[in-house]
């Protein structure tokens, strides 16, 4: 691989521009194609209108090359982990049993991928039509987000293929983690149903698109339920972990606190995510201006909700009673996170949207995205165990895997992005809903 | 688009099934009280001498047992450090307090507490876990995942995963010798092995009434706790002892409701949300309809023809996109084309219309 990659970067040059006008839509149907009409469609779809050569070309660029790299590490660390078990790839132990592949990949994972859910129900459900840009977007990133999430629990689940037990063979209702496994399955299925428009659109299969826009409204309310379910769920993991986690992070509040916050993460990543894509895939349906207006009006809601969430979590405070342990390197800790991470975000916020300056809120939605991960892993690793003198330090394989699959999702997200009708509507097609 | 009535109605039988299940779920609790008939076992600490032929026979029972014979268990140099229950060692004794300050040492036995309503058995998403008519708290690894949920929610943290096992991991924890005692034949066999008789196999009711009668007669000699009795809301195994329980490495913050309550408040409100957030936004969507309704009807004149309300668009190519082709229903209009798509490549060849030359964005 990297001997290609060499090979290939002294070549790179830019690709030619495909000259002869490309065949209409229409002029492809989807059934009974030729074989050359298939090869046509592959090369314009999938390779992106360039002949072989240049499409493997064109893939030299320095983000592809680091990408390669880390799959140069990520694949031989997933081999060892298949065949050499948990132990020999983790620092896992029997008192810390979840480190970072759960700590980071499922909890920050599913809380930064809830832009989908919040879009979708801003625009379909509350008819803020103005964000209908970042819907798409949004629920690409989300279903990703879940999908590299199940990923990433496949790595650390004991025996990944019995992932569907909990669901079909063997269902322990009484168990939080039961909800979770089930709301993510649907949510999954959901958020797939829910970005099927584009994908139809993109093969120009026209009924069954009209069949999945007809479904928007239904799935949209399924997939704000599902939502707030698993949101929480995550939190109402650690109900069952009282004097594991440091008294100041565990409270009976927590699965509310986890649902506001990954509100507040959701928002924030969508602004951070139509960021780098307005700058990565240099959109020219959307105008800065236009992008300058949406950013702002997401830090609006972005203000309000990490508000709610900065009382929530003094409520909790107050609810167990834990005043006294803010003055410990733990309360400063804590100080840290819910000032620095919450408040100071929701005010720069605040300020940014007063004085229109949408930089600052892609600022502040950057640091917010930072307090959440920051949230996810207090509980799930930093302050787990907050007493004892065993500390869990995530081996570099655990790293590896997680750099691994969060650059799968990029590369995912790109090689769809570029193909399919995600941040620009496609023109065959009046725009969905 | 609209929701029809029949659209409605389907969603809320869906909704109401799957309402009913959940509901049935958070009533369904792991186990029940605590039944009379359970077993249980009292380890009396200021019995044990700390020989560990207790974690000797617990390999034995549970097929641990290693190369080590049973004089290597006399080592006192494992005291050194605290040790938990592992993969391989489903009971460990620690020493609590040192010979040199001239008191005598505490040995405490741990092991699985059996709990009288489990949290491993309420946090297990296979239910692999279950009380099982005699008492003791018994798993089975053949719907096991693996997801070790179970070592966070336990209080006494007693289960353990065997992280080294590639294919087949598992949970490993003390069974009190379920097989044994099932039908009454014989003790478990730590309880067998203890040359003290520090540890006491019988019906957790009398084991009870024992411990109390032993704090009564000797109160010089015990500390006036049962620990298990109440903890976690009761478990199976109880201690007493010559020293309060908090320097024995017991943990005393774990308080008196049973674990699976923890959750049950959480869970029950999943069907209360399963019924009341369908409405809610529903009836969001119905209102944000209706207003949009009498926004067409009354300004019809006066806003700009924008699509849904949406927001009009900057450019002029954008205005020619937007304004093409009001319905779908005539998909061969020709001028339905984008700028964009001029290259006959995908919708990322936006790029391309700013400056033919810059070469593809696509694939950096």
């Amino acid at each position: 691989m990297i001997d290609q990659v060499a090979r290939t970067a002294v070549l790179e040059s830019p690709p030619p521009v495909a000259d002869e006008p490309a065949p209409s839509r229409q002029a492809v149907p989807p059934r009974g194609r030729s074989r050359s009409a298939s090869l046509a469609w592959l090369r314009r779809e999938i390779l992106l209108g360039q002949t072989p050569r240049d499409y493997l070309k064109s893939l030299v660029t320095p983000f592809n090359i680091v990408a390669a790299l880390i799959l140069c590490v990520g694949i031989p660390v997933t081999i060892v982990r298949f065949t050499q078990g948990l132990a020999a790839t983790t620092n896992l132990t029997d008192a810390t049993p979840w480190g970072l592949w759960i700590g980071f990949d499922v909890l920050c994972g599913v809380a930064l991928a809830a832009g989908g859910f919040v879009m979708a129900s801003a625009v379909h459900l509350f008819g803020l039509h103005d964000y209908k840009p970042l819907v798409r977007p949004a629920i690409l990133t989300g279903f990703l987000g879940y999908f590299f999430v199940v990923i990433g629990l496949l790595f650390d689940l004991g025996r990944p293929w019995r992932l569907p037990y909990p669901l079909f063979i063997s269902p322990g209702v009484t168990s939080v983690m039961f909800e979770v496994a089930w709301c993510v399955a649907l949510y999954l299925t959901v958020q797939l149903l829910e970005f099927c428009p584009a994908a139809f659109e993109w093969l120009g299969w026209r009924s069954c698109r009209q069949w999945a826009v007809w479904m928007t409204v239904g799935l949209t309310v399924f997939g704000v339920l599902l939502s707030t379910l698993h949101q929480s769920a995550l939190g109402g993991l650690f109900l069952m972990a009282p004097g594991k986690i440091h008294p100041l992070w565990y409270s009976p509040y927590i699965p509310v606190l986890f649902f506001a916050s990954a509100v507040a993460a959701g928002i924030s990543m969508v602004v951070f995510e139509s960021m780098l894509s307005h700058r990565v895939f240099q959109e020219a349906r959307h105008s800065r201006a236009r992008m300058d207006r949406l950013t702002l009006g997401l830090g609006k809601a972005a203000a309000v909700v990490l508000m709610v969430y900065f009382g929530l979590k003094w409520l909790a405070l107050a609810h167990g009673q834990q005043w006294r342990l803010l003055l410990t390197p733990y309360g400063y800790w804590w100080l840290l996170e819910v000032l620095g991470f919450i408040l100071l975000p929701c005010l720069l916020n605040a300020y940014a949207v007063r004085n229109r300056r949408a930089g600052l809120v892609r600022f502040a939605c950057v640091i917010t995205v930072l307090g959440i991960v920051l949230n996810r892993l207090n509980i799930s690793i930093i302050t787990y165990h907050w007493n004892a003198a065993e500390r869990y330090i995530p081996d570099w394989k655990e790293f590896a895997i997680t750099i691994m699959i969060v650059t799968l999702g990029l590369l995912s997200f790109r090689s769809i992005v570029n193909r399919m009708p995600v941040l620009n509507d496609h023109p065959d097609f009046e725009p969905a809903h | 688009m609209s929701v029809s009535r029949r659209d409605f109605l389907r969603l809320a039988g869906a909704a109401g099934v799957a309402n009913l299940a959940a509901a049935q779920a958070a009533r369904a609790s792991a186990a029940g009280p605590a039944n009379p008939e359970w077993m249980g076992m009292l380890t009396d600490l200021t019995l044990c001498v700390g020989c560990r032929k207790c974690e000797w026979a617990c390999r034995q029972a549970n097929g641990l047992a290693g190369e080590e014979p049973i004089d290597a268990y006399d080592d006192p140099s494992v005291f050194a450090n605290k040790r938990r229950t592992s993969g391989l060692s489903l009971t460990v004794v620690n020493r609590y307090g040192s010979d040199a300050a001239g008191e005598k040492p505490v040995h405490v036995k741990t092991q699985c507490m059996h709990c009288i309503e489990p949290a491993c058995a309420s946090a297990c998403l296979v239910g692999a876990y279950r009380k099982s008519p005699q008492g003791p708290v018994i798993y089975d690894d053949s719907a096991c995942i693996g997801c070790r949920y179970c070592l966070i929610a336990c209080p006494f943290e007693m289960p353990a995963y065997t992280y080294d096992d590639p294919l087949t991991p598992v949970v490993r924890k003390c069974m009190m010798c379920v097989e044994r005692i099932r039908d009454g034949a014989s003790r478990p066999a730590c309880a067998e092995m203890c040359p003290v008789e520090a540890i006491t196999f019988g019906k957790r009711n009398a084991l009870l009434t024992l411990a109390r009668k032993k704090i009564a007669e000797h109160p010089d000699k015990y500390v006036d706790h049962i620990y298990g009795e109440t903890e976690a809301g009761g478990t199976c195994w109880l201690y007493i002892a010559g020293k309060p329980f908090e320097e024995l490495g017991f943990r005393t913050d774990v308080g008196t409701t049973p674990y699976p309550e923890l959750t049950r408040g959480f869970l029950s409100s999943v069907p209360l949300i399963q019924t009341i957030w369908p409405a809610l936004l529903m009836g969001a969507y119905a209102f944000t309809q209706r207003r949009e309704t009498l926004a067409r009807d009354s300004g019809a004149s006066v806003a700009p023809p924008t699509e849904n309300g949406s927001e009009k668009p900057e450019s002029g190519r954008a205005v020619a996109v937007n304004r093409v082709a009001p319905s779908d229903d005539n998909p061969s209009l020709p001028s339905r084309s984008r700028p964009g798509r001029v290259q006959g490549r995908g919708s990322d060849q936006a790029s391309q219309t700013r400056s033919e030359s810059t070469p593809p964005e696509a694939e950096s």
